[in-house]
């Protein structure tokens, strides 16, 4: 069968962790299909990434040299485009990270590939690819298929796979960057704001405030049950976006990942995608929500369905 | 200088749902459709260039989709704008965000528009891929996820800020034309007036097929996708134990989890 062929990410020298995902994604079809896996890294020094990617089941890392030190959608979509046309894989695999969202569908539409986005399930069924994502706020799971597309291009949901931790001996190739005109220019990068003293990372227990707080006059109460049940304020990004809360205490993926977090109450919040990026990983997480198909049950350790208001005045009486 | 804002009527879950008989989709019967949340901040954004700069700049919302799209539409031109586009026939049918991105793309050249504003993502799918596909199909430059924009009509380039993973952004200028996808929170979205409501039902809407914009059947559809939905199911349910009863046996047992939790019982 046609090679895999992951394409690896970097940001300011360093490999996005989304790159090694994909390549257990690939490792992990090669075991039943037995395609090689091929990951190709594009960057300014691309040598410098090799021995990551250089994990046991990829058969061969391809280097390319950007002139650019950091993404730039024209020349991924141009290079990505050439290369493939060169290797004619069966399969693409790309971080759904937020530089694939920016030239992903570019590729795909360039090449006419098949193209399906947010994976997190990938299968062969005889010889047709079915991918499986989720829709309706994620309270379904839809399969796609790709009739007669022989190059199929995904990009795959982040913490799904496992990073593959041995090590292997792949073989090395450099492919030249077609002459690009890019039309957009970096400029710079500007730092997330840091929180007066606030760190969610580090806090160990948290209550979090999503959209079912329903109005800014309500924020003061969970702040309150927060402080006295020794909990660190979170929120969803509406929140912040609102301006309810300051942006540092959001949890997800454009804010931050409460990564030494063993207990979160999650007090009316769904359960996005981009929420649960922040925090899916915490061993006890607790919900209250009042839709009972809401998403963040499915991660949940304990699913409290109820309004969020009941909860936290009986709550007030327990911790005052 | 022309704006054109592709809009999206969101299929929203009631709480009980079905899937159809077809196992490919949920019975339209158990959806509420709403505007797309991103949506609301891409055309709020184009309300802003239109106010600031009149004339000189017109602003369009475009929907695909069948009659419900109508309502997205007549909510942006409740606050501004002088007129819509909605396109949509039976062909169209099954169209995933590659047709749809076509079809898009065909109305750009025909109204001549010099950027496009579509939302980062809706809700209902989460693909994340129609704005971007857009400009592939128009061979025009894009930026994803943009959370900041800074454009003086007839400027041969924009600069803007692309939000990254973490909270970090990046500043980029980029050429235009553009397709630009809006993320929320660049800018807070105004709340129709009762006269605009009342004056954008006057408003006309255009109403368009593919054939009209030289659009084959082959371009849209399934046959116009880049992928197709096999089937829909119902997850299998998470592990999460469910903690039932009143307010306050709910918040007792609460309380003696996070004590037995935390170690303190
Ligand atoms: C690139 C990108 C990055 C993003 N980054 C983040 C991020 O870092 N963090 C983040 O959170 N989001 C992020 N988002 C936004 C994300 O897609 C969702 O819009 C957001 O997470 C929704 O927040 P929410 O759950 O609070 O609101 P909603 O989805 O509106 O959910 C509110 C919930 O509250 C429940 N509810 C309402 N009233 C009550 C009540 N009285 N009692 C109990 N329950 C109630 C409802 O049933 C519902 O489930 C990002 C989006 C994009 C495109
Ligand atoms: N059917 C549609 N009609 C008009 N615009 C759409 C449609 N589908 C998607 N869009 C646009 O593409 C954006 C992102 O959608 P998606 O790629 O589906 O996540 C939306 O915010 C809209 O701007």
């Amino acid at each position: 069968m046609a090679e895999i062929l992951v394409i690896a990410e970097q940001r300011r020298g360093e490999l996005a962790a989304a790159s090694l995902e994909c390549i257990a994604a690939a490792v992990e079809l090669k075991q039943s299909g037995g395609q090689s896996v091929v990951a190709c890294i594009i960057a300014q020094n691309p040598e410098s990434y090799v021995a990551l990617l250089s994990v046991a089941g990829v058969d061969e890392v391809i280097t390319v040299t950007s002139v650019e030190a950091e993404f730039q959608s024209d020349i991924f979509a141009e290079t990505l485009q050439a290369l493939i046309e060169q290797r004619q894989p069966g399969l693409v695999l790309v971080p759904h990270s937020i530089d694939a969202w920016g030239y992903a569908p570019a590729l795909a539409v360039r090449g006419q590939y098949g193209f399906a986005s947010d994976v997190f399930g990938i299968r062969y069924d005889g010889d047709d690819l079915v991918a499986t994502r989720a829709a309706y706020a994620e309270k379904v799971h839809v399969e796609i298929d790709f009739p007669g597309r022989q190059i199929v291009l995904l990009t795959v949901r982040g913490n799904t796979w496992k990073q593959v931790e041995e090590s292997g001996n792949p073989q090395i190739t450099e492919f030249a960057m077609p002459a690009i005109t890019k039309r957009s220019n970096h400029e710079t990068f500007l730092e997330p704001a840091s929180g007066g003293g606030v760190d969610i990372t580090q806090a160990e227990f948290m209550l979090s405030i999503g959209r079912g707080i329903d109005e800014e006059d309500n924020v003061e109460q969970f702040a309150e049950l927060a402080e006295s049940m020794e909990f660190t304020l979170g929120c969803s990004r509406p929140i912040a976006d609102n301006g309810w809360l300051p942006k540092y205490r959001q949890v997800g993926q454009s804010g931050k990942t409460v990564s030494s977090c063993s207990i979160y109450l999650a007090l009316g919040i769904s359960g996005s995608v981009q929420h649960m990026a922040g925090m899916k990983h915490v061993p006890n997480i607790i919900a209250v929500n009042t839709d009972p198909e809401a998403s963040i049950f499915s991660i949940a350790r304990y699913g409290v369905v109820a309004d969020i208001f009941d909860i936290a005045e009986e709550l007030e009486n327990h911790f005052d | 200088m022309k704006i054109l804002v592709p809009i999206k009527q969101v299929g929203v879950l009631d709480e009980d749902f079905e899937i159809r008989d077809d196992g490919r989709d949920v019975d339209l019967d158990y959806l509420d459709f709403e505007l797309n949340e991103w949506d609301d901040y891409s055309w709020e954004e184009a309300l802003r260039l239109q106010e600031e700069f009149g004339d000189a700049v017109e602003i369009v919302p475009l929907a695909v989709g069948p009659e419900e799209a109508e309502e997205g539409l007549r909510k942006c031109l409740a606050k501004g704008g002088e007129r819509g586009i909605r396109v949509w026939d039976d062909a169209m049918q099954g169209s995933d965000p590659m047709a749809v991105a076509r079809v898009i793309a065909k109305v750009a050249e025909r109204e001549q528009a010099d950027m496009v504003f579509a939302g980062a993502l809706a809700s209902d799918h989460g693909f994340a891929q129609t704005g971007v596909s857009v400009a592939a199909q128009l061979g025009w430059s894009q930026v994803a996820v943009v959370s900041k924009l800074d454009y003086q009509p007839g400027d041969n380039s924009v600069k803007v800020n692309r939000e990254l993973e973490g909270g970090l952004e990046e500043v980029l200028s980029v050429q235009t034309p553009a397709v630009l996808t809006i993320q929320l929170g660049i800018n807070e979205p105004r709340y129709a007036s009762l006269r605009g409501i009342k004056q954008a039902k006057a408003k006309p809407v255009e109403e368009l097929s593919h054939g009209d914009l030289g659009l084959s059947d082959e371009d849209v559809g399934e046959a116009g996708s880049a992928s197709r939905v096999r089937r829909m199911y119902l997850p299998e349910k998470g592990q999460a134990e469910l903690i039932e009863g009143t307010p306050a046996e709910q918040a007792e047992r609460l309380v003696e989890i996070i004590n037995e939790l935390k170690g303190v019982a």
